[in-house]
């Protein structure tokens, strides 16, 4: 029983029945993106901060207090600017690329659970959703490829389309063993059955749903759409002012949700001792975004033959037995205490992990080290 | 040569990234932080001592790009009156062979580096703006009696505050908040 | 059924956050796959070469400043040794350790940059660059505490240096140099043994050492192909053979060990400097040479082991205050033009990196 259904509930004793239904949805609406878009913006904020703290120097500090009014900066300086749209592309694909990349975004955070009870709703096949619907982005950036009439775009939007689609899998796999252990679809049985995170007790599943979505939201080391010094910001390349601003809100809003999902999935979401939950659950999702930016200021970024072989070749091999270790224990060990479950699981992540390392032989065949 | 696998060169990298938290940002928040300069910086700008100069025009001669123009007359004690002395700091590199040639110590470079115009004629200096004032100080570049009165440089390779330093401080928050301009 | 494809030509321009400066390459693609690479030069083209024949030799100096704007005094060092190979003339020895000391940081700065920039093009966000840039920064300062500049120095002169170092120098300089090794080993802990790195630039677009040689490469470009080939052992100038250093040599030729070379060279650079500091004399730092030189009439070729490469001065005199001709062997326009070889067969991420590899400067290409 949601908080809003409870609301339905209450409000359906004192008004007509068509105002009880639609004013709960549209106060859950407004308060979903009133955080998603303070979140994003706050998050602007803390990676240009904790990048620059990574790379011995201040991050931006001049605007406002320690700089919290930059993003509202960047924003307006992007609203003023002139929209170019290139004169033998195709208009009316570029101009509905950058909505179907940004609105999935706002929309997988109708099933993110803050608290008990607090979510938009509760889909009973919650996962499922957010798999579907963060998939339409690949659309979304295929489509401002290509109507932008311009070879580095083109690159990166066909790039674009075998990162995103060979990531989809291990991340999909990853999330079946969860929902293995789970016995639900949906995403509040999810957090209730974490008495211990699942990041404790599924460590390969873990590193691969990570690995996967930090991929899928095409950051580094996997940010080759957008890279910088190979093919001069990829995708948007011929994008100016609001449309711009749709893309890269939609980058931030992406990282903002995967978080959230990791969150939910394996670490147990809004749970912990003393703190409220709403309080633990911020904590977390800053956390996961940490480490986001530490690995994108640490590593650079990987070729894209590279990223698919280790795709196809890694992380999908390596999801498929996990799930069948995973389907195995759930089989055959439903009773057993969680920790010797955890050691099992720690023993075969590091036994794959070492097998899989012998398929990365340095220099391709044609040097010898 | 022996490569790490399995993940641990990441790791080890990511380590040092982590570390580099707990160190203090080497940022100076100009402009209302400004470092001591070297004593013999070549700044942006030229100072002409008027009474020493005889106008023998060696500083022209020993220009490569030709930036300065001298006029003079014969005057009446024997010496050369200048009557026009401009140098078109535009155009100049700031390479102190002047200042090198100068066989009386009549010209120095100066310590300003905000010489920044508006208009490209407010560049070209004459006999009036060139003279050494309050605010156009002499610097030490091959003018050693000068040198040894200015103060020592900040240098970043004493980290921390002994003598000499940039004063580092490890959380970066401003005490004067300028408009940054 | 088998789809038709073409190769399309992508220009990358003199405008392109990775190609270091205004350099053009025009690319013919397949795919992904580079099939040949036709560069473009003379953007930044000054007329230097010109501009040297009606100025005098001392007023050359700041000329030569700007060939390679990250290590400047090298370039000052090899044209005043052509100079004084012209003029046959002797400079002091407090002179010679001063200008080694020079040389040798110049050095590392440079190979600092190179690394930095090379690991940025392979998209580390500018993290090792700005750990890099904190100990350039420290040297930019001890510069300035010398000559008083921070990127054009001018500080060699026919002769010997132009003044001496001040008093504040050296302990700074000692204190830099013994904190030296320990930041060399943070920026291998960072990369040498990165996985990503490994992965990107190991066993990619090698250069055969027969092709090395061919082409007159010279550098870190030649030594990493297995060529142990370097002008401070080969052909010593100035006093480099008082010293003791060793001269690390790639095994492959590809990127990974262009950037190995690098790194070790840096670390050779910090043992020659200890050295010339210990064995410094005192003494005077400048010759006694006329304001207005006239060499004998004759050519003179000066040439040093730059970061870059072997950086040449070709001077003709003709008993004039001016020479007569001019000219400058720039190590990276020979280098690069290796860079279709190389880089043929493999994709367009590689391309970039192989560039930044090669660790151009467009100030000497164009001149």
């Amino acid at each position: 029983m949601t908080l809003l259904e409870q609301f339905q509930l209450w409000l359906g004793g004192v008004w007509p029945d068509w105002a009880a239904y639609i004013v709960p949805g549209i106060v859950g609406i407004l308060i979903v993106l009133a955080f998603v878009v303070i979140s994003v913006i706050i998050f602007i904020w803390y990676e240009r901060r904790l990048l620059g703290r990574f790379q011995v120097r201040l991050g931006p500090n001049r605007l406002g207090p320690e700089g919290i009014f930059q993003p509202i900066a960047t924003a307006v300086k992007i609203l003023l600017k002139e929209d170019i749209v290139p004169a033998k592309g195709d208009k009316i694909v570029h101009w509905l690329a950058p909505v179907i990349v940004f609105v999935p975004v706002l929309l997988i955070f109708a099933v993110v659970p803050f608290r008990e009870g607090a979510i938009l709703t509760d889909l009973n096949v919650g996962i499922v959703y957010v798999v579907a619907i963060s998939s339409i982005s690949t659309v979304g950036i295929y489509m401002a490829g290509w109507a932008s009439n311009n070879k580095y775009a083109l690159i990166a939007a066909l790039r674009t389309v075998a990162q995103m689609v060979s990531y989809e899998l291990p991340v999909v796999l990853a999330i079946l063993g969860v929902v293995l252990m789970t016995g639900s679809l949906s995403m509040t049985q999810i957090v209730a059955a974490q008495d211990v995170p699942f990041a404790v007790l599924q460590p390969l599943g873990f590193v691969i749903f990570f690995l996967g979505t930090v991929a899928e939201m095409n950051r580094s080391p996997f940010d080759l759409l957008e890279a910088d010094s190979e093919i001069v910001a990829g995708y948007h390349i011929e994008y100016s002012g609001m449309k711009f601003a749709m893309f890269f809100l939609g980058e931030y809003g992406h990282a903002l949700a995967y978080s959230c999902i990791i969150t939910t999935l394996f670490l147990s979401g809004w749970q912990g001792p003393l703190l409220p939950p709403i309080i633990w659950f911020l904590i977390k999702v800053i956390a996961v975004f940490s480490v986001i930016v530490w690995m994108r200021a640490t590593l650079p970024r990987l070729r894209v033959d590279q990223l698919m072989s280790f795709a196809w070749k890694g992380l999908l091999p390596m999801a498929i037995i996990n799930l069948f270790i995973i389907a195995a224990e759930v089989l055959w060990l439903p009773e057993i205490a969680p920790w010797i479950i955890v050691a099992i699981n720690f023993v075969f992540a590091i036994v794959l992990v070492l097998l899989w390392s012998r398929l990365f032989t340095l220099g391709g065949g044609r040097v010898e080290v | 040569m022996k490569f790490e696998r399995y993940g641990i060169g990441i790791a080890k990298g990511m380590a040092l990234t982590f570390k580099h938290l707990f160190r203090s940002p080497i940022t100076v928040q100009y402009p209302e932080q400004k470092l001591e300069v070297s004593r013999r910086i070549r700044g942006n700008e030229l100072v002409w001592f008027v009474e020493r100069c005889t106008g023998c025009a060696t500083c022209a001669k020993a220009c490569p790009q030709g930036n300065i123009e001298i006029v003079t007359h014969v005057g009446d004690k024997n010496n050369y009156v200048v009557d026009k002395f401009e140098i078109d700091t535009g155009r100049c590199m700031f390479c102190g062979l002047c200042v090198e040639a100068c066989p009386y110590d009549a010209l120095a470079m100066g310590r300003s580096y905000e010489r920044a115009q508006y208009r490209r004629r407010d560049v070209i200096l004459n006999k009036e703006q060139l003279q050494v004032s309050d605010v156009r100080q002499p610097s030490g570049y091959a003018r050693p009696r000068i040198e040894a009165t200015l103060p020592k440089q900040n240098l970043l390779v004493y980290w921390d505050k002994k003598e000499g330093g940039q004063k580092l401080s490890w959380l970066g928050l401003s005490k004067k908040r300028g408009r940054g301009v | 059924m088998a789809i038709r494809t073409e190769p399309f030509v992508l220009n990358m321009g003199p405008q392109h956050p990775s190609t270091h400066g205004v350099f053009r390459m025009r690319v013919t693609l397949d795919g992904e796959v580079v099939v040949d690479v036709e560069p473009v030069v003379g953007y930044l083209h000054r007329g230097i070469e010109k501009l040297g024949e009606t100025r005098t030799y001392t007023q050359i100096i700041p000329l030569t400043d700007r060939l390679d704007y990250v290590a400047s005094m090298t370039n000052n060092f090899a044209y005043v040794l052509a100079v004084e190979k012209l003029a046959g003339i002797e400079i002091p020895e407090r002179a010679e350790y001063i200008r080694i000391i020079m040389a040798e940081t110049m050095r590392i700065s440079s190979h600092l940059m190179a690394i930095g920039f090379f690991l940025n093009d392979l998209g580390a966000m500018m993290t090792p660059v700005l750990y890099m840039w904190r100990e350039r920064e420290k040297l930019l300062d001890l510069y300035e505490m010398v000559c008083g500049q921070r990127l054009t120095y001018n500080y060699m002169r026919i002769g010997g240096v132009s003044q001496d170092v001040p008093e504040e120098f050296m302990p700074a300089l000692k204190k830099w140099v013994a904190e030296m090794p320990r930041f060399i080993d943070e920026y291998d802990q960072l990369l040498s043994q990165n996985e990503v790195l490994l992965a990107r630039t190991k066993g990619v677009c090698i250069l055969p050492r027969d092709t090395a040689i061919n082409i007159a490469a010279s550098g870190p470009v030649l030594r990493a192909s297995g060529v142990k080939w370097d002008l401070r052992k080969a052909d010593p100038y100035s006093i480099y053979d008082r010293f003791d250093f060793d001269i690390p040599v790639g095994t492959v030729g590809d990127n990974y060990d262009r950037y190995w070379v690098r790194m070790q060279e840096a670390r050779q650079s910090v043992r020659i400097l200890e050295q010339a500091i210990a064995q410094l004399p005192e003494g005077e730092v400048r010759a006694n040479v006329p304001h207005l030189l006239r060499p004998p009439v004759g050519e003179a070729y000066g040439h040093i082991e730059a970061p870059k490469g072997e950086l040449g001065f070709y001077l003709v005199s003709d008993r004039s205050i001016a020479p007569y001709r001019f000219h400058i062997r720039p190590p990276t326009l020979i280098n690069l033009t290796a860079l279709k070889d190389m880089v043929v067969g493999w994709k367009v991420a590689d391309l970039i990196i192989t560039f930044g590899s090669i660790d151009v400067c467009l100030g000497e290409i164009d001149r």
